[in-house]
């Protein structure tokens, strides 16, 4: 009888001493179907028996009987009867052993029987190591689909959670990274308009990896955004989020999790956190942490969360991320860490997003062949410069901004929204008509020149008062360079003579709209500011 | 206007053909209102008015297709005429010049 699997397990075959019917068969006892007397026993023989080493050398069958080794084997096999063992190697290792009992003939085994076996054994041994390698290949990629399963599970939950869409932030450069480890782990971000209009960002991590983290990632999703419809204190959302996640947190595991609520309009953030990594701001050389500490979520009852308060300045960046980004290592096993981060983030390049240099950063210190060990989870938020409160313009206060998809069809959108927002100036309806109109024509521009029509390129409108004038900034992306300021002004007679085409008519509406325009663009935004008058008297055109 | 959507409707009336207009008259109105000068050139009137009660919101691109649509007119014989524009929109037309071109018919005179 002949063993098949590692590490080495061998059948005990007794009562059928014929060397010729000795048969290679399945290491499960349970497999064996053989008459009552080739009843098979397994023996297990340990890494440590003396037995294997003097099998491994032997030249040909060994008398059991005989053998004087201090072996637990070798006595095992006594009892079970075994006469002879005929070790099975293959290419120098032993990968078996034909276990033989006395012959019938009550004789010992011969010199002829012995060559004979030996010849069985040597014919016999490369099949069964085949048969061993088929087997333990066929074992490894069962386990390696079933981990590749779970995986694809594990990542389709995770995707499912994960938003499409990053929030449209007039002034504000929002960019979101979720990198999978290979084992997926339990990392995400969200984003949610909260109640009064702010702006909620969550980011989180579970502890442990695969299917149960995905599906606690996804629970803790639905609760944080159900509890911020709610509430738009952070600390009352984590403290509900976490009195409900208590009871149905599986053992051993928590989620870390910090919720951050951003006025996009004055850059006020507040936020609490429950065990996660702090977030970062950049202002200048200068890179602070807004600190607020807890515990994480899951673990215990009753908790409260503090709460913390910041201002992000124009031309600030904030850093919200996962410990993925920390404690990934390099080849030396040497971990990325705070000050690697903080080095990367004191940078004051407002050439590049923050994001893509920490990730080009990260992965110059891991290295090329760096397999990932823990989900990487970044969002970054950028304020632009120059949108300090009061804005260019003394005295102006705020009325409205958004950001609109830069679809055909959205100027219309902007013009209303826009109207909605001066409706209480009380502006007299003619010159409310003529704000509107430039309002329409300066979001068309933006749409075919900054956004060159695609719907996933915004715009944004802002909308201003001062004490004389509105002012509304709408600001593209400058897709396709400036708005051209320099066409041929258009003429009636030769439109329809057919000497100009037919549009080109947008800025000239605008000039004759309002009061004041003014156009300007860099490699990234062009902004087409318009200003009219509050009061009829002061107009200039007419 | 809960429906935005452009639409122009052709009617015969004496000694003018009259384009009936709703909805937002921009780049999008393009194909219906090439459409309906069709009509009006297979009707042979030498007449046209164009009824902008119902429409309301034209921009640029809007603007364009009336002057090309008034053009066409020009280049067949055809008088043009306006009615129904708001103060605001007689304004852009005058700003536009196209008033110069056309009649524009103040009030809900027909």
């Amino acid at each position: 009888m002949t063993a098949l699997t590692r590490p080495l397990r061998r059948l005990l075959g007794r009562g059928d001493p014929a060397p010729s019917a000795v048969t290679a068969v399945p290491s499960q006892p349970t497999a064996i179907d053989a008459p009552a007397q080739s009843e098979a026993i397994a023996v297990d023989i340990p890494e440590s028996d003396p037995l294997l080493a003097y099998l491994q050398s032997a030249p040909g069958p060994v008398d059991i009987a005989k053998l004087e080794l201090d072996s637990p084997a070798v006595r095992a096999m006594r009892e079970a009867g075994v006469a002879l063992v005929v070790p099975l190697v293959s290419q120098g290792e032993l990968i078996g052993t034909l276990n033989l009992g006395p012959r019938l003939s009550e004789q010992d085994y011969s010199t002829d029987d012995r060559r004979l076996l030996t010849t069985l054994a040597a014919q016999a041994a490369p099949a069964i190591r085949v048969a061993q390698l088929v087997r333990e290949q066929a074992n490894e990629a069962a386990e390696k689909e079933r981990l590749a399963q779970e995986l694809r599970v594990a990542t389709l939950i995770q995707q499912q959670f994960l938003p499409r869409q990053l929030p449209q932030l007039p002034q504000w450069q929002v960019a979101a990274y979720y990198g999978p480890a290979r084992a997926v782990g339990g990392d995400f971000y969200d984003f949610v308009e909260m109640p009064d209009g702010r702006i909620g960002i969550a980011v989180g991590d579970v502890t442990d990896k695969g299917v149960p983290a995905a599906l606690v990632m996804a629970r803790t999703h639905s609760i944080l955004r159900a509890e911020a419809s709610r509430s738009n204190s952070p600390g009352e959302i984590l403290s509900r989020a976490n009195a409900l996640l208590v009871p149905e947190m599986p053992a051993k595991m928590f989620v870390t999790c910090l919720f951050a609520v951003l006025d996009p309009a004055t850059g006020h953030i507040v936020l609490a956190n429950a065990g996660h990594n702090l977030p970062f701001v950049r202002t200048g050389d200068a890179v602070t942490e807004l600190r607020a500490t807890g515990m994480p979520l899951g673990l215990m009852e009753g908790i409260r969360y503090e709460e913390t308060e910041g201002d992000i300045a124009p031309d600030s960046n904030v850093l919200l991320y996962s410990d993925g980004l920390i404690e990934a290592h390099d080849g030396a096993r040497e971990m990325f860490g705070f000050d690697r981060l903080r080095s990367a983030l004191a940078i004051d390049d407002a050439g590049s997003e923050l994001l893509d240099r920490l990730l080009e950063t990260l992965n110059a210190f891991t290295g090329p062949d760096h397999e990932q060990e823990d989900d990487i989870t970044l969002v970054t938020l950028r304020r632009s410069a120059g949108v300090a409160d009061g804005d260019a313009t003394a005295g102006s206060t705020a009325l409205t901004a958004f950001s609109l998809p830069g679809a055909t069809g959205n100027e219309r959108e902007a013009m209303d929204r826009v109207a909605a927002a001066v409706a209480d100036l009380g502006l007299p309806g003619d010159r409310l008509e003529r704000l509107k109109t430039a309002v329409s024509e300066a979001a068309m521009n933006a749409i075919e020149y900054g956004s060159q029509g695609h719907a996933d390129v915004p715009f944004d409108v802002d909308v201003a008062v001062t004490p004389t004038d509105v002012v509304v900034r709408v600001t593209d992306r400058a897709l396709s360079g400036a708005v051209p300021t320099d066409a041929e002004t258009p003429d009636i007679v030769r439109k329809l003579a057919g000497e100009q085409k037919p549009r080109g008519w947008g800025l000239f509406l605008i000039e004759h709209m309002v009061d004041a325009m003014d156009v300007s663009t860099d490699d990234e935004a062009g902004t087409q500011t318009v200003t009219l008058r509050l009061s009829r008297e002061e107009t200039s055109h007419g | 206007m809960d429906d935005r959507r452009f639409g122009a409707q052709v009617v015969e009336v004496p000694d003018e053909v009259r384009v009936r207009m709703r909805g937002d008259l921009d780049s999008r109105a393009d194909e219906t209102l090439s459409a309906a000068y069709g009509d009006v050139v297979s009707l042979g009137s030498q007449r046209l008015t164009l009824d902008f009660h119902d429409v309301g919101y034209i921009n640029s691109t809007g603007i364009a297709l009336v002057v090309r649509l008034l053009a066409d007119a020009r280049r067949d014989g055809r008088g043009v005429r306006a009615v129904g524009l708001t103060p605001h929109y007689r304004e852009i037309f005058r700003i536009t010049r196209l008033s110069d071109f056309m009649d524009i018919v103040e009030g809900d005179a027909a």
